[in-house]
């Protein structure tokens, strides 16, 4: 599934012409990647939460040299995924 | 942000589209997104991220109260994969 199946069933369900729910589609990740650019999280009943969490800089080696450097501080995006999402794909059909 | 607030920011941010339409909408997409995992599909969203399922095994665990031997049987458990250009912005924002 990419985002072309979900601006689909955004069409089929609204009645907003192809463009239009392509607009819709494309401005909620906008939406939802300015939030967690600024260091904001996004929790999303019954789906999961999407995290910025900081990373400390630590030692590391690089695995093909066996050197060891020095890998920066940084933050990482963590996606949580809610009990019900997690139950709904263990369900059996 | 919670969900309400991605709704009020969406119905907000676009002329056409009243606060129920924008409910619609992100029900449609997280809706979408989670049907599509629980038939074992692979999710992805250009710019932003891929969904998937990742298998876990089974293996046997100690109830830390107990002490007790437990077998947790294999589960599925679903996985993101934040994207390149939402990686670099969340990076770059430090």
């Amino acid at each position: 599934m990419t985002k072309a199946d979900l601006i689909e069933s955004v069409y089929l369900t609204t009645g907003f012409s192809k463009k239009e729910s392509a607009a819709i589609v494309e401005m909620v990740f906008d939406i939802m990647k300015s939030t967690l650019e600024g260091g904001e999280k996004i929790k999303i009943a019954g789906f999961g939460n999407f995290v910025v969490k900081e990373k400390a800089s630590r030692r590391g080696r690089n695995p093909q040299t066996g050197s060891e450097i020095e890998i920066s501080a940084r933050k990482i995006l963590t996606f949580k995924p809610s009990q019900v999402l997690k139950a709904a794909i263990n369900e059996d059909f | 942000m919670t969900k309400s607030e991605l709704i009020e920011k969406l119905s907000d941010g676009h002329e056409l589209l009243n606060k129920k339409d924008a409910e619609t909408v992100i029900n449609l997409i997280f809706g979408g997104i989670g049907d599509a995992l629980s038939e074992g599909s692979r999710v992805e969203i250009r710019g932003f991220g891929s969904f998937s399922v990742r298998e876990r095994e089974a293996r046997e665990a100690r109830n830390p109260k107990s002490g007790e031997l437990v077998k947790i049987p294999s589960r599925k458990t679903p996985f993101f994969k934040t994207g390149k250009e939402l990686r670099e912005r969340v990076d770059e924002s430090l």
